[in-house]
């Protein structure tokens, strides 16, 4: 094809047919995928097992994967050394095969082409794809710039595009998981401890006596470790206290559940401070060794009484102060838990402030059942050369000064940069989007859609037909994480930990592991120097023998523990002296950070936009045996759901003359109707002013012949977006639905 | 001997992860189960209780499956171990209709399938399967018939309930209040 590409047109990948499968003989040799060790005997059935660690979410635990006596993929089960985990998987992890089962699986790449005006997907070589994608890049280098690339990524090959991008020249990295997602908590907590909280969150709850969580549903959000460890501390006898207006699993098994008024949790939060500063319950020793600005805060709470909170938050006076003594009776082993998916109404850096402050009164900080200090084991990466330094990114799209705050890339911040603008030199003209589905992940989906139109290349890399590869230029279908090396995982715990992830199988059809595809792009592009070892196993193995282990040995373990090395994991056990990484070296309560971006320096309530008459609140959130939109299609996992279901409270039902079981559109207050229609759950469990669903279903690519067309997608319908203006995050909670027994109206965008 | 569970409806969030897992461990096709989740929540908002039980086939002492199968394919195995040969079921359905808890179906092969308690693997020692799942550690597995056993002992300290224990056939999974 010559000349600027066509409004691109939403393909379902429909021409490649089944196609893949006559090109399973490569056309090039390498050793992608190949599985050089013998793997550990199995137990049973006569197979051998494999380590690996999980992909299905972003926990990431270690385990095995077991063969039977035909070498085929078996079961996952969990590795007992694995501090994430502690050898056991929750329904996804032990699903995980069905991951790789799936024959809805991108089988061979694909390049878009247009046959008698119509655009349609041609299967295509690798060599072809490849050579496509590098002819492109050069060109938007030489146009515009390597900076005017971009990447968005959810998912371990993202690192090997990552570093393919880096050394190309743009540093426009992002992951829905900051901006979409934890992002606002982690500028919170670097505000008030200068240190964040990361993954997996570093929450003692194994040892805590009080555990408060605030819109955070643990048990259905399956933070593998984390519920494990709820579990524990409820059966060692610890209260829990669960704010949500929904009584979730978590609220089921709470000593207290508050059914809050949604968008109203900073009344409680500040009132609380308010109890427990009047009172006196607050860690006086605490406070006056480690902490900054405690009588302003002192100061700024003192109106902020229970009963100044009930007429805002629906939370009797009594239940705010007894919720209040509670938590300080058990501090320090008191968690009020910083939560995960936090961009909720705008306000949400300073929430999450309030959350850190409370926390800090209390002396949970750095003191076991409150948070404890983890520890990451240092991975020395294979020697590469230096990345030249990008002249731009995409914070170009915003006034100066902007997001300064902002830790890491916004996933929003990239599509803004996107959409052509005469305030800018240059916009971003090529992406490269692996395993993440930004068509159900990003809010205000029209703009995803008009960024994508305004692009000169979109690769898309995935192991499924998702939503956005309708999208792409090139879809690369990547191995799924049981047939693949990848980098090791050295996330955080309390103690510091290797997993790896190794192939079970040989890839399946004619897809293959990103590091190969990262490799073979960067030599097209005369990057080869950055990509100097010949397989994955040499750079694994060399990294494993800078720490004193090797590939070998981690095929045969799976899962490394090393000493700690920062010193004690409750550093304010006894008071000890210690300098936090703030500009004040103290805890801020005030803080002098966001005071200097000039916003508050300790957070105020504001009010929020409210459901308009005959609308309710759309809340959305997650079920265990689900990730994202990315399993909904799973076999053995659509068999424990395979729709989502609209929550609503018995009075709104009945005004509204809904039965149980009854399938309805959603209409959201732009008057955007859902794609699809959704089933009726009357329930008790949900307030009267608010909806609930799980988010990840509603699909409409046909290609994923399970889930398509069943449920209903949030993301449809989430069309305001409440901007965090410290950090950029994109609150998604003010979209509010009335229901409709037919479709219509105004369809979401694709 | 006779094999038991002890389940605990306090640590279980109802993840289905022992669901996931009997299928995987015991190849039981896509679309069936032996094991199930049940949520079940009482009171009016906001004064609400919820109870999780993970379900099976309870073993019973006095099943009436056994009883009412007609070619002595549904037996007692070790333990107590309610089984049912497949070469010798002839598929009447007899036992699924007998069954007060649901727990049988007929497998695509045309053979009455069920939960074994992951017998290939109690004889090496092993738990059933979705007991060394369980994520929160909510499941037991045992014998009921010593004393000194974890289960036997948590039955002992703790509150617990039996599933329709009126219809008189001994269940031998108990669920943990």
């Amino acid at each position: 094809m010559s000349g600027p590409m066509k409004r691109r047109e939403f393909i379902r990948i429909a021409a490649a047919g089944t196609g893949g499968l006559m090109l399973t003989t490569p056309v090039f040799s390498d050793r992608s995928g190949e599985i050089r060790a013998e793997g550990v005997e199995a137990p049973t059935r006569g197979g051998k097992r494999y380590p690996t660690y999980c992909e299905i979410c972003f926990w990431k635990c270690a385990g095995w994967v077991h063969t039977n006596d035909k070498g085929e993929i078996w079961k996952i089960t969990g590795n007992d050394d694995d501090p994430h985990s502690n050898g056991r998987f929750c329904p996804r992890g032990t699903g995980g095969v069905g991951m790789y089962y799936d024959e809805d699986r991108l089988k061979t790449p694909l390049i878009r082409t247009e046959e008698r005006g119509k655009q349609v997907f041609r299967e295509a070589s690798w060599d072809e794809a490849f050579d496509y994608i590098a002819e492109k890049m050069k060109r938007i280098a030489d146009e515009h710039g390597p900076e005017c690339m971009a990447l968005f990524t959810h998912g371990s090959g993202g690192k090997f595009f990552g570093n393919l991008l880096k050394a190309y020249g743009s540093n426009n990295i992002a992951a829905p998981s900051y901006a979409q997602c934890r992002g606002p908590r982690e500028v919170a907590f670097m505000a008030t401890y200068g240190e964040g909280i990361n993954s997996p969150e570093r929450v003692d709850i194994r040892d805590t006596r009080c555990l408060v969580l605030i819109g955070s549903h643990l048990g259905e959000n399956m933070h593998n470790g984390q519920v494990q460890e709820m579990s524990e501390a409820i059966d060692k006898g610890a209260a829990i206290i669960t704010v949500d207006p929904r009584f979730s699993v978590a609220a089921g098994k709470s000593k207290y559940w508050l059914a809050i008024k949604p968008s109203t949790d900073m009344a409680l939060l500040l009132a609380w401070i308010h109890v427990i500063i009047n009172e006196d319950l607050y860690d006086r020793k605490y406070v006056e060794k480690y902490t900054y600005g405690f009588e302003q805060l002192k100061a700024h709470v003192k109106d902020m009484t229970p009963e100044w909170a009930y007429g805002i938050t629906t939370i009797h006076p009594d239940q705010i102060r007894k919720t209040a003594r509670e938590m300080a009776h058990a501090a320090p082993a008191v968690i009020i838990h910083p939560g995960r998916h936090v961009t909720w109404y705008g306000d949400d850096t300073q929430r999450l402030r309030a959350i850190a402050i409370l926390n800090a009164i209390l002396g949970s900080w750095g003191r076991r059942g409150g948070y404890y200090y983890p520890e990451t084991a240092h991975v020395t990466h294979y020697p590469t050369p230096k990345y030249p330094k990008p002249r731009r990114d995409w914070r170009d799209a915003y006034p100066e000064g902007t997001f300064n705050l902002a830790g890491l890339a916004l996933a929003n911040g990239i599509c803004e940069a996107t959409v052509p603008s005469l305030k800018r030199d240059c916009s971003i003209k090529g992406w490269i989007v692996n395993g993440t589905n930004l068509i159900h992940t990003l809010p205000e989906r029209q703009k995803t859609v008009d960024a994508i139109q305004a692009l000169d290349l979109m690769v898309v890399v995935d192991t499924m037909p998702m939503e956005i590869t309708g999208y792409a230029d090139v879809i690369l279908p990547e191995c799924t994480y049981l047939e693949r090396y990848d980098e090791l995982r050295t996330d955080q715990n309390r103690e510091p930990n290797i997993a790896l992830r190794m192939p079970a199988a040989k890839p399946k059809y004619n897809s293959k592991p990103a590091w190969w595809m990262a490799k073979e792009i960067g030599k097209r592009l005369g990057l080869e120097a950055y990509f100097p070892y010949e397989s994955i196993e040499e750079k694994l193995d060399w990294e494993l023998k800078q720490l004193g282990s090797s590939l070998e040995e981690m095929q045969q373990i799976g899962v490394k523990k090393f000493e700690r090395e920062s010193g004690s994991i409750y550093p304010m056990e006894d008071l000890a002296d210690y300098e936090f990484w703030t500009n004040t070296g103290k805890i801020e309560l005030y803080s002098t950070a966001l005071e200097a971006e000039g916003f508050d320096p300790i957070p105020k309530y504001t009010a929020h936009e409210e459901p308009p008459m005959g609308f309710y609140r759309l809340i959305y959130g997650r079920a265990p045996m689900h990730t994202f939109s990315r399993t909904s299609n799973n076999p053995n996992l659509h068999d424990l759901m395979d729709e989502n279901d609209v929550w609503v409270h018995p009075k709104v039902a009945k005004e509204w003359g809904l039965r149980n079981g009854q399938y309805i559109w959603l209409e959201n207050q732009h008057g955007v109707v859902s794609k699809t229609p959704i089933k009726v759950r009357i329930t008790e469990r949900i307030r009267f002013d608010s909806v609930y669903m799980v988010h990840g279903f509603g699909h409409t690519n046909a290609k994923l012949t399970r889930t398509n067309g069943r449920g209903a997608s949030d993301a449809d319908l989430i069309t305001n977006v409440k901007l965090d203006p410290i950090m950029g995050g994109t609150g998604m909670r003010a979209n509010f639905v009335t229901f409709r027994t037919e479709p219509g109206g105004k369809e979401a965008a694709i | 001997m006779r094999y038991g569970m002890a389940i605990d409806t306090i640590r279980c969030v109802g993840c289905s992860d022992c669901v996931v897992a009997c299928q995987t461990e015991n190849s039981v096709p896509i679309g069936y189960a032996r094991d199930w989740i049940v949520e079940l929540t009482t009171g009016k908002y906001p004064n609400l209780q919820m109870e999780i039980r993970s379900e099976r086939c309870n073993h019973c002492s006095n099943a009436p499956c056994v009883r009412t199968c007609p070619t002595t394919a549904s037996h007692y195995g070790t333990g107590g171990i309610v089984l049912v040969d497949h070469d010798e079921c002839i598929g009447c359905k007899a036992c699924i209709a007998s069954c007060p808890y649901d727990a049988r179906f007929v497998h695509p092969e045309g053979y009455v399938d069920k939960c074994t308690f992951c017998l290939h693997r109690v004889e090496k020692g092993q738990e059933p399967a979705c007991v060394a799942v369980c994520p929160t550690h909510a499941m037991h597995f045992g014998d009921l018939d010593n004393p000194n056993s974890e289960i036997s002992k948590l039955i002992a300290r703790r509150k617990w309930k039996t599933l329709a224990p009126e219809v008189g056939t001994e269940p031998n999974i108990y669920y943990l209040l």
